[in-house]
């Protein structure tokens, strides 16, 4: 059978099994960061989760022994696909965190095997869920110059400092931290990477409130919290690398921009445009800079999604991740913070509303949109960031920012 | 897409391995500056035509290829790097276009073997004013009986000294503006009545003007209906402007690799200049913008191999690939500094091809408009 056949029958099976398996009620739904969008559907929600769970597909390309499905990169995009055509979604990769998307990979590629074992069924079936103690208050763009610090105590690490921006912490079960452990060493050296609990005496969490409201960010702290030695992933002092692989999976996650014209039901963004701002005799947009801007960012969001298929395509069918993500991750950013600011713009004064019945439901959702939009260029990396490593790793131009 | 296929990567490293020896920028350079005739050397043109470029998009019945219009473009990506003048892109890509979209058989046999043994340079005569607009065509192609009688002018035709057939693009009937009433004609260099001038452009490719007083050209001239021909020339525009596109990419990108090489040798302030990151974080962007546009390339290329969406990517292609063109070469000089702005120095030679290219098939904003209407706003 050649690999087409293959992936046509697997396409075949796979629209069966969603179709046997997802609950009708659940079509259409989407989730948030904190969980199941509406108490009625709990259930229904618990029973879909089992069922993908139970199939590998919360984490499909995973290791079967390890709770994925061992399958490859085409089908893990059929799977999604399927699901996206019945109004289906894969909820373990957000219930679990930030553990399908980064931890995870990054587990299976420095983890030992006692560390595999206990912490990657439990990603791939969507149960816990991981939150990642990254930045910190003096360490945003310049991470490495981190101060939490994290000190011998035999079995297990005494770990002391605040990190900050870590999505999902109150409701987090396991953190990904980013320690010192030699204060010595020059500051890249002397870091390393450790998982622990969160539900121990010596970590406290506060949400950030966010100009669009509430936001799934937390400042966490660490007060002689414990993570054992079992748990420290990749070697003592080497957590450099290990945090520079776990940002290049980050980086991969953030670089599908959506497409301006996703939700096959939704209106088109140049049908918003033409319903608020009106069309002249030949039916183009009455604004005619307006028209000039939406034009060419529907060409980049194209440019964008072209790239995206080609740099697949390219690769073979192995997505790996590479350096050409920062450039990705970049325009996605673009696209999806131009898209914000045109549809405030064309929606004039219905575009600023910030709560009540004046607005459409559709208009306040953009505001919030928009606002919550502005983290986009600043997380994972700020866009100087991906300049910085595009300008060092793909066109070997000199480093800039490190100083020891 | 384009993850190329194997006969692709040979045809690039052919193509690449060809123009760096025998036609680099150089080779230009020396073109222009002893005002070679017709604006190309005979031998780079021959051997064109030996390497079988001629005949990528021709069918074998006709002595092609038949390789499709992404392999053309891997060619042409390799020829814009090196600015390699030649009637490829006029006669094999657009000539040869208007036989396959408009031609009836007899006239595929009669003109395409030629085109692929180089023995016919085929053009297309279609701007007649400055700015590039096909329903505006205004030149008269009277009946007269047995044929037609043309009459009016033609400007910026490329490769217009040495074709020996232009295409023309002609008025029926109606009037400039009009869709209806356009058609297309073959007409022999050696007709009579049919003036020609070369144009000096900046860039020192050949153009010329071309004057029609009373040209006769019998009826089986024409390519195909009367008053029909303008979705037959949009075809074979959007070809052009794909093929373009990828000339284009290539002058930008050689560009850019340029500027790379300098921004890691140049040094001022006892180091590097790439080592300052607004140096750096501009390379960032400029690169960036080079990978989206060489998608936008290959996706027209395979939307006309495809047969489909081939309006939106070409516009998309010509406009994007058009942007970073533009701002690559105002950065090539840029970035160069005070070097950049001799004759001496390739930089300009660069820059005069890249606004002389924006104009050509419709620049930036003519198809952001195009496809802003066919997204339906």
């Amino acid at each position: 059978m050649s690999n087409e056949q293959a992936l046509n029958e697997f396409e075949t099976t796979t629209r069966e099994w969603v179709k046997e398996n997802f609950p009708v009620s659940l079509a259409g739904s989407t989730m948030g960061l904190e969980g199941e969008a509406s108490e009625s559907k709990k259930a229904d929600f618990e029973i879909w989760r089992q069922r993908l769970a139970e199939k590998g597909w919360g984490a499909p390309t995973w290791p079967v022994e390890y709770g994925g499905a061992g399958l490859g990169h085409p089908e893990a995009k059929i799977i999604s696909h399927e699901m996206a055509k019945m109004g289906a979604f894969n909820p373990i990769p957000l219930m679990a965190g930030m553990g399908v998307t980064m931890v995870g990979p990054t587990i299976l590629e420095y983890g030992t095997d006692d560390q595999k074992n206990r912490h990657l069924k439990s990603i791939a079936s969507g149960e816990v869920r991981w939150c990642l103690g990254l930045s910190e208050p003096g360490a945003g763009s310049d991470l490495a110059s981190l101060a939490t610090k994290a000190v011998d105590n035999g079995d297990s690490f005494v770990v002391n400092g605040q990190k900050t921006w870590t999505s999902g912490a109150d409701i987090s079960q396991w953190c990904g931290a980013l320690v010192r452990t030699d204060p010595a060493a020059k500051k890249r050296n002397g870091i390393s990477f450790v998982l622990l609990p969160m539900a121990q005496d010596g970590v406290t969490t506060k949400p950030i409130k966010l100009i669009s409201g509430v936001s799934p960010f937390c400042d966490t702290f660490f007060d002689d919290a414990r993570a054992e030695k079992a748990d420290l992933l990749g070697d003592l002092n080497k957590g450099w690398s290990v945090v520079k692989r776990l940002l290049q999976h980050e980086r991969q996650s953030q670089t599908q921009a959506r497409s301006p014209s996703s939700g096959s039901k939704k209106a088109t963004l140049q049908d918003k445009a033409k319903t608020y701002a009106g069309t002249d005799a030949t039916g183009a947009l009455a604004d005619a800079d307006l028209r000039v801007r939406l034009a060419n960012h529907l060409m980049d969001a194209e440019a964008h999604s072209l790239t995206v298929n080609r740099i697949t395509a390219e690769a073979k069918g192995k997505v790996e991740v590479s350096a050409a993500a920062s450039i990705l991750k970049n325009s996605a950013t673009k696209i999806a913070q131009t898209k914000n600011e045109l549809t405030m713009e064309f929606m004039g004064t219905q575009g600023i509303g910030w709560e009540g019945e004046n607005f459409a439901a559709e208009e306040l959702e953009n505001v919030r949109e928009w606002l919550w939009g502005k983290a986009i260029s600043i997380y994972g990396g700020s866009h100087e960031v991906q300049n910085n490593i595009i300008s060092k790793n793909i066109l070997g131009l000199p480093e800039t920012t490190q100083q020891g | 897409m384009a993850a190329l296929t194997e006969e692709q990567s040979m045809i690039r490293d052919q193509a690449k391995s060809w123009t760096t020896e025998k036609s680099p920028v150089d080779k230009f350079r020396e073109m222009r500056d002893k005002e070679i005739a017709n604006n190309y050397f005979p031998e780079t043109w021959s051997a064109m035509v030996e390497m079988g470029w001629t005949g990528i998009i021709i069918p074998e019945q006709y002595g092609g290829s038949d390789l499709g219009f992404l392999t053309f473009g891997v060619v042409l990506e390799e020829t814009g790097r090196q600015l390699t003048a030649s009637p490829l892109f006029a006669s094999a890509l657009v000539g040869a276009s208007a036989i396959l979209l408009g031609g009836n058989e007899a006239q595929k046999q009669a003109i395409l073997p030629g085109i692929v043994d180089g023995s016919k340079i085929l053009t297309l005569a279609l701007e007649e004013g400055p700015r590039h607009a096909p329903q505006n065509t205004a030149l008269k192609a009277e009946s007269n009986g047995d044929g037609f009688t043309l009459s009016g002018t033609k400007t910026f035709v490329a490769e217009g000294m040495s074709a020996t057939t232009f295409v023309v693009a002609a008025r029926t009937s109606g009037e400039a503006g009009d869709s209806d009433g356009i058609s297309l004609f073959l007409v022999d260099a050696d007709a009579k009545g049919l003036g020609r001038n070369a144009i000096k452009t900046v860039d020192s490719r050949g153009y010329a003007n071309l004057i029609f007083e009373a040209v006769d050209v019998s009826a089986d001239a024409m390519l195909g209906g009367v008053d029909v021909g303008l979705p037959i020339l949009d075809a074979i525009l959007d070809r052009a402007r794909a093929g373009l596109s990828a000339e284009m990419l290539g002058t930008a990108a050689q560009s850019f690799d340029m500027t790379l090489e300098y921004l890691k040798t140049r040094e001022q302030f006892g180091q590097v200049i790439g080592s300052f990151q607004a140096l750096g974080h501009r390379a960032a962007g400029l690169f960036g913008q080079m990978e989206l546009a060489r998608s936008c390339s290959e996706a027209a290329l395979q939307a006309i191999d495809d047969d489909q969406d081939v309006e939106q990517m070409t516009s998309l292609s010509k406009c994007r690939v058009g942007e970073f063109l533009f701002d690559m070469s105002n950065q090539l000089i840029q970035i160069h500094g005070g070097i950049g702005m001799t004759d001496e120095f390739d930089a300009g030679l660069y820059l005069k091809r890249a606004r002389t290219l924006e104009t050509a098939f419709g620049n930036r904003s003519f198809h952001r408009d195009r496809y802003a209407t066919l997204a339906g706003f």
